[in-house]
């Protein structure tokens, strides 16, 4: 009989707290906004500030609470029309303050000049520059997005901007989007060339 | 009104649960290498503890002791313990996500802790009435805030100090609180309950 009590007073009072938490669980709920995170995966995540906000994810919440879409110079048009597509507004130019062309760049250090003051590492969202105090500095070409924050900060303006060049390397080779159409009696047709020629297909293409 | 005082003064210094009863030594060593986090530790467990006392109170004269089950007392303390820790859990998720960030696991391992379930379970072994209970809970987590972020403090200046290469990490830490613990022990005799 006992035995009974304690569980019936144990199970009471575990289903009590177990509403207790349930419902605290629906009042105190934490909802993330669903568009806040679509929007932070629009934007470039260069984090570089341009917006006048800290960061892509705080713009993503300001564009969610009405901000005008045209800040993110770093994204460029692209960016702007998922945007407007995602929030259902007019695609817009780029904000004028925020306007830089488009071309892509990339930091360099002027490396006679640097200091190693180590300011724009510090400024560096993406950790692009080594370099340590009283070292000369240097970019990795490969890690910066060109978002030109290191310049500011540097006491001896030893940092440029350069344009990068288009080369058949940095070239977005969209092959996929070329068809290519390879007839069958086309092949056969070069075959019986080959063939005739005395060439085997493997020695043709090597 | 000065019984109460006493008490309050005797659990903070006196019989400091981490370095005089050697309580709650896990937050005490794995929250306190940022005073930040120290801090926020010690407002989560501070709540905790102090609700969970006055709760524990609450089960054992109301709902244990009528039906004579005080043999479950650790069971429905643990119990007690733990809806109080989820419920502080969800609150301080909604209201700072920073701090729910910082404190990261260790919020949820307050349920663990034994400094909380040492305040409950000593509340009964002293027959404290209510309002003791509520002081004396709340004199332990303030006891607790008190060392943890005086040795994250401490603990974030050993970290840019030259200490000799055996002594790095955990073990000057741990040194350190041995350390802090004799100096608590100097607070004995400042108070006679």
């Amino acid at each position: 009989m006992n035995i009974l009590i304690a569980i019936l007073i144990l199970g009471s009072m575990c289903l009590l707290f177990g509403a207790l938490l349930g419902y605290a669980a629906v009042k105190f709920k934490v909802d993330s906004d669903p568009i806040v995170d679509q929007l932070d995966a629009l934007l470039p995540q260069t984090q570089c500030g341009q917006c006048g906000y800290p960061g892509c994810k705080p713009y993503a919440e300001a564009v969610a609470n009405g901000e005008a879409i045209n800040k993110c110079a770093p994204g460029g048009e692209d960016t702007i029309k998922k945007i407007a597509d995602l929030m259902g507004v007019e695609v817009q130019p780029l904000d004028g303050s925020h306007e830089q062309d488009n071309t892509p760049k990339v930091a360099f250090i002027i490396e006679e000049d640097c200091i190693g003051c180590t300011k724009c590492i510090q400024a560096c969202p993406v950790d692009a520059i080594i370099g340590a105090a009283k070292q000369m500095h240097t970019i990795i070409t490969d890690e910066c997005t060109g978002c030109d924050l290191c310049v500011a900060p540097c006491p001896v303006d030893c940092i440029k901007m350069i344009p990068i060049k288009t080369t058949t390397h940095n070239w977005q080779w969209d092959l996929h989007s070329i068809p290519i159409n390879v007839l069958d009696n086309v092949i056969e047709n070069t075959n019986m060339v080959k063939d005739q020629e005395g060439l085997t297909t493997s020695e043709v293409n090597s | 009104m000065v019984d109460y005082l006493l008490l309050l003064i005797s659990t903070v210094l006196v019989n400091n649960f981490v370095l005089v009863k050697f309580l709650g030594l896990c937050p005490f060593m794995g929250v306190s290498s940022r005073t930040e986090t120290a801090i926020g530790m010690s407002f989560a467990t501070t709540f905790v503890m102090t609700v969970a006392s006055l709760l524990s109170y609450l089960v054992n004269n109301y709902i244990l002791a009528p039906f004579g089950l005080q043999y479950l007392t650790t069971m429905a303390f643990i119990l007690v313990i733990a809806v109080v820790v989820q419920f502080t859990e969800m609150v301080v998720h909604k209201t700072s996500a920073k701090l729910y960030r910082t404190l990261g696991i260790f919020l949820p391992l307050i349920t663990t802790n034994c400094a909380v379930l040492g305040v409950a379970l000593l509340n009964i072994n002293q027959q404290n009435n209510f309002f003791e209970s509520i002081i004396y809970g709340f004199g332990a987590a303030l006891g607790f805030s008190l060392v943890l972020i005086l040795f994250s403090a401490m603990r974030e200046k050993l970290a840019s100090a030259d200490v000799p290469e055996p002594f790095k990490g955990p073990a000057i830490a741990l040194i350190t609180a041995g350390l802090m613990s004799l100096a608590f022990m100097g607070f004995t005799g400042l108070v006679q309950l």
